[in-house]
């Protein structure tokens, strides 16, 4: 019976959290740190022909202005993956190019922020202005060549060609296609568009750092990934990794943006010149305007079914917008395949291809979900189209084609998927929708209709065969254990339920394991907290360096008791001799071990791979009530029900679950960065980007149906991005089914769905 | 700059501070009070992160500036709970797992904070409506509401309010 792992514990940090502690990376400052700033770009494409920064430097305050003339000259990616990084080498802390309007021109330290800011506009540049690359659709071919430089690099073949404005060209077939369309009684095919969205973590991007009294650069940075943000300094910079000591405090959320790492290359430079210390703390419009989105996608989605019912062919063709760097450009694009062609199981052939282009646009990046949100958009929402030329119900044509457990998996190469509730999933959800009763729609009034639409998904738990996290759990002097680890709480809760595991594993209380993370001088490996990997990978690692421990606490014990380590056995308190009084308290034995004559610390390490990446599942249900005079659309009811292996914590699961499917709202409704025809943000603010507030949303209702993953920690998958996915196409679904518009563009505006009731009064 | 002399009460202690003339509020709690509890999301008055509790009312504090609060009386969330002993909303956020990456919970439980000392009994529309300045993209607001409502439902003997 387990004591902790499935209990809704609180989360560790929130005391600290709801009394204000001092946290976060700004709270924890150092003092005297110069503050920075930077001068950007309000060109989308241009050369710096002149720049004099003579007047900024001279102001009294100012301590360093940087140009494109004083940095290193070494091309790297802010994207953190692992090492070799797919994400092209392809821009400089400052170049001479600027590629986006909001691109860096210059970097300015002073005594404060009043100070930098007027140096910042006593900066004279000049600039040769090219034609911007603005609309990706047009990329390819351009004339204007977004990156033309020679020293542009790619570890490995992502199918770049750089002079067509191509960043990766990419093709995975199985199955001839064209042959098995050609035998299928039922064929759909529609194009359909994915917005760019904005992470928009409420704490903005924010790094300082300081030289300590070894001359070693320590950053202390709201990142997810200190370990690639110490490899990607060493470069940008040329200077040695062992040099750099990446500290990460609580982050006030992530969602994928601080997997690049934006603002600690300029501090860095900062404090490499001066020596000082130096703060940057990115303002909204800055976050909003010169950090990444989600890549913008167009999918032509084509299915084909049989009279039997069995979906056949999945093909989609892509193209993706980068914009001006190539941050996780081809692996999002990838992930928009990986994660749609093997959730339908019967296929005979499937076919994923496509370009990701470069444009003179803010990069994109990672963002929760990572091309499988935009992929599930197009598939999910050509599955309902399917299901309605077949007249079958779209639950029943997704319960009869899902993959089902024991089954082999397309997602596996063939091999079994172990872990799957996703037919219990949407089982559940009609129920709870009421999906006998509502569907397809009921009028309510005139000029008011209700529908009610779904949508499945799966995403990955960890990237497979990449992902590598060790775990380290100490006992220490006193009785209690240190678990270090180098993954990143980004607010989600991970710290605790990894301190649940290893106190699970070794039966001892949830306060007596103190949680260390991450600090890369400290912490052991971890790629940090991204793709959905923590539970799964770092779990792993944590479970099994947990039973490390416990086995040299049994043998410790025994040896101590002189019986041999089968005889005994550990409850968290004692180490006692099986059927006897003999035994040792684990603050006694520890030390003993510790400061006492043993001389022998115990340590229980592990390091965790996995050959797979489980998929969790998501049935997502929307209601909504579309007006059918304003076209305006009123999201009443969601229903989630989720397969993520077995939850760990229902509270954070839950709290995940709900914040993940209203972020999916925000995209399905509202969220969009848009620019202007030259290329300049338009939504640079939340009152042009509107993200859902409480009033927003109706009710979102969330269950699980636990599988038992064989592979994870406990029988876990991952919850943290499949989240996100079905909003879009199951609030799609519901609008067509509430008044036959059929949104392919997301968001799906009031001013989209009122132009389509006016297209299809004027066709009847 | 300009400074001016302020004296106002921080968490019910009275104060006296020299300001510079253009600070914003927030700046001045951070800064130069090194009371980092109330956060800035924005800088503009869109996100509420920064919400801090003037004379009764749910104020932005990047919207105020600092010389503006002289004979005014300000709490934050470093003075919602007295020592150890936390605030029933913080304990309810607390207990309802309501705090994700907690960036906005000061802001929120301030916001939550003036709703209830001025209308203990409110009705959940009441509870959104005063959140609805208090953005989160983490929790999704359900578990928010529902700590909030937890207390304000102590607060009148459990009685439901509509």
């Amino acid at each position: 019976m387990r004591k902790l792992v499935g209990k809704g514990v609180p989360k560790i940090d929130g005391m600290a959290i709801a009394t204000g502690k001092p946290a976060y990376t700004e709270d924890l400052v150092v003092a005297n740190a110069l503050v920075v700033k930077i001068l950007r770009s309000p060109h989308a494409f241009a050369r710096i022909t002149f720049i004099d920064v003579a007047k900024a430097a001279a102001l009294k305050g100012v301590e360093c202005v940087l140009t494109y003339q004083d940095v290193p000259k070494q091309r790297f990616t802010l994207a953190g993956q692992s090492y070799p990084e797919p994400s092209p080498y392809d821009r400089l802390i400052l170049d001479d190019m600027v590629r986006y309007v909001g691109d860096e021109v210059a970097i300015v330290a002073a005594v404060d922020e009043r100070t930098a800011l007027a140096a910042i506009d006593l900066i004279q540049v000049e600039y040769e202005i090219f034609e911007p690359v603005v609309d990706f659709e047009t990329a390819i071919g351009h004339p204007s060549v977004v990156h033309p430089e020679e020293d542009l690099h790619c570890n490995f073949d992502i199918g770049m060609k750089k002079d067509q404005n191509i960043v990766s060209s990419q093709r995975v077939e199985s199955g001839n296609v064209e042959e098995e369309l050609s035998q299928c009684d039922f064929v759909v095919e529609e194009t359909f568009y994915t917005q760019a969205n904005a992470q928009c973590m409420m704490e903005t991007y924010r790094a300082f750092n300081y030289l300590d009294h070894m001359g070693r650069l320590v950053v202390v940075s709201s990142t997810q990934v200190p370990f690639h943000a110490k490899r990607m300094l060493a470069r940008a910079l040329k200077m040695p990794a062992g040099k750099i000591r990446v500290i990460k405090p609580r982050i006030g959320g992530g969602f994928g943006g601080k997997q690049s790492s934006c603002v600690e290359i300029f501090t860095a430079a900062v404090t490499l010149k001066t020596g000082k210390p130096a703060i940057l703390v990115y303002d909204r419009e800055e976050t909003f305007t010169c950090t990444t989105s989600r890549h913008a996608m167009r999918l032509k989605v084509t299915l084909g079914a049989d009279k039997d019912g069995y979906i056949r062919v999945v093909d989609i063709h892509g193209l993706s917008d980068t914009g001006a760097y190539g941050e996780h450009a081809s692996t999002v694009f990838m992930v928009a395949g990986e994660k749609t062609l093997p959730l339908y199981n019967q296929t005979k052939a499937v076919r994923f291809m496509g370009n990701v282009v470069y444009t003179n646009k803010m990069p994109a990046g990672a963002f929760r979900g990572y091309g499988a949100t935009q992929g599930t958009f197009a598939l999910e929402s050509a599955v309902n189209l399917l299901a309605e030329k077949m007249g079958v119900d779209p639950a029943e044509l997704r319960l009869k084609n899902i993959a089902k457990e024991g089954e082999p998996f397309r997602g596996f190469k063939g091999g079994i998927l172990e872990s799957s509730a996703l037919n219990r999933c949407i089982e559940t959800g009609k129920e709870m929708i009421g999906w006998a009763v509502k569907y397809p729609r009921r009028s309510v009034s005139e000029t008011k209709v209700r529908g009610i639409g779904m949508a499945v998904t799966m995403q990955g738990s960890g990237i497979a065969n990449i992902d590598t996290a060790s775990a380290e759990v100490r006992l220490n002097d006193n009785g209690d254990f240190t678990l270090l680890v180098g993954s990143t709480d980004m607010g989600t809760g991970s710290d605790t339920i990894l301190a649940q595991m290893a106190a699970e594993v070794l039966e001892v209380s949830l306060d007596q394991i103190i949680v260390h993370a991450a600090d890369t001088d400290v912490s052991p490996f971890d790629p940090g907290s991204y793709a959905s990997s923590t539970t799964y990978v770092t779990g792993m690692a944590v479970v099994r360096a947990a039973q490390d421990l416990k086995q040299q606490i049994l043998e410790e014990g025994a040896k101590f008791l002189q019986v041999s380590p089968e005889e005994v056995a550990f409850n968290g308190h004692t180490v006692r001799m099986t059927g006897t009084d003999k035994m040792i308290s684990l603050k006694k034995l520890a030390e003993r071990l510790v400061v006492g004559p043993v001389h022998r610390q115990l340590v229980g390490n592990s390091t965790y791979g996995s050959p797979v990446s489980p998929p969790p599942f998501i049935a997502g249900f929307a209601e909504v009530e579309v007006d059918k005079e304003t076209g305006k659309v009123e999201l009443l009811d969601y229903v989630a029900v989720v397969d993520c292996g077995t939850v760990i914590n229902p509270h954070l699961a839950r709290i995940q679950t709900e914040g993940g499917i209203v972020q999916g709202i925000g995209m399905a409704l509202y969220e969009d960065v848009r620019v202007d025809s030259k290329g300049k943000l338009l939504s640079n603010s939340f009152m042009q980007y509107k993200i859902p507030c409480r009033k927003d949303i109706g009710t979102v209702r969330v269950a699980f149906k636990e599988s038992f993953e064989p592979t994870g920690p406990f029988g876990a998958k991952s919850v943290g991005e499949v989240v996100i996915n079905t909003p879009a196409p199951a609030i799609a679904a519901a609008v067509y089914n509430a008044v036959g518009v059929r949104i392919t563009q997301l968001p799906i505006t009031p001013e989209k769905v009122f132009m389509g009731l006016q297209k299809n009064s004027t066709r009847s | 700059m300009a400074k001016q002399t302020i004296k106002f009460f921080i968490n019910e202690i009275a104060a006296t501070a020299e300001v510079e003339t253009d600070k914003l509020l927030v700046d001045f709690l951070r800064e130069d009070l090194a009371m980092t509890g109330t956060k800035k999301g924005c800088g503009v008055g869109e996100c509420g992160a920064c919400t801090v509790i003037i004379d009764g009312r749910a104020v932005n504090s990047c919207m105020v500036l600092a010389a503006t609060i002289d004979g005014s009386s300000i709490t934050t969330i470093e003075g919602v709970n007295k020592g150890e002993q936390l605030h029933r909303l913080q304990q309810s956020f607390i207990d309802h797992g309501a705090v994700q990456c907690g960036f906005c919970t000061p802001g929120m439980i301030l916001s939550a904070k003036a709703l209830l000392d001025s209308n203990p009994k409110p009705t959940e529309q009441e509870i959104k409506t005063a959140l609805s300045g208090n953005l989160c993209r983490c929790t999704g607001y359900h578990k928010i509401v529902a700590a909030v409502t937890a207390v304000s439902e102590a607060d009148c003997g459990g009685e439901k309010n509509e």
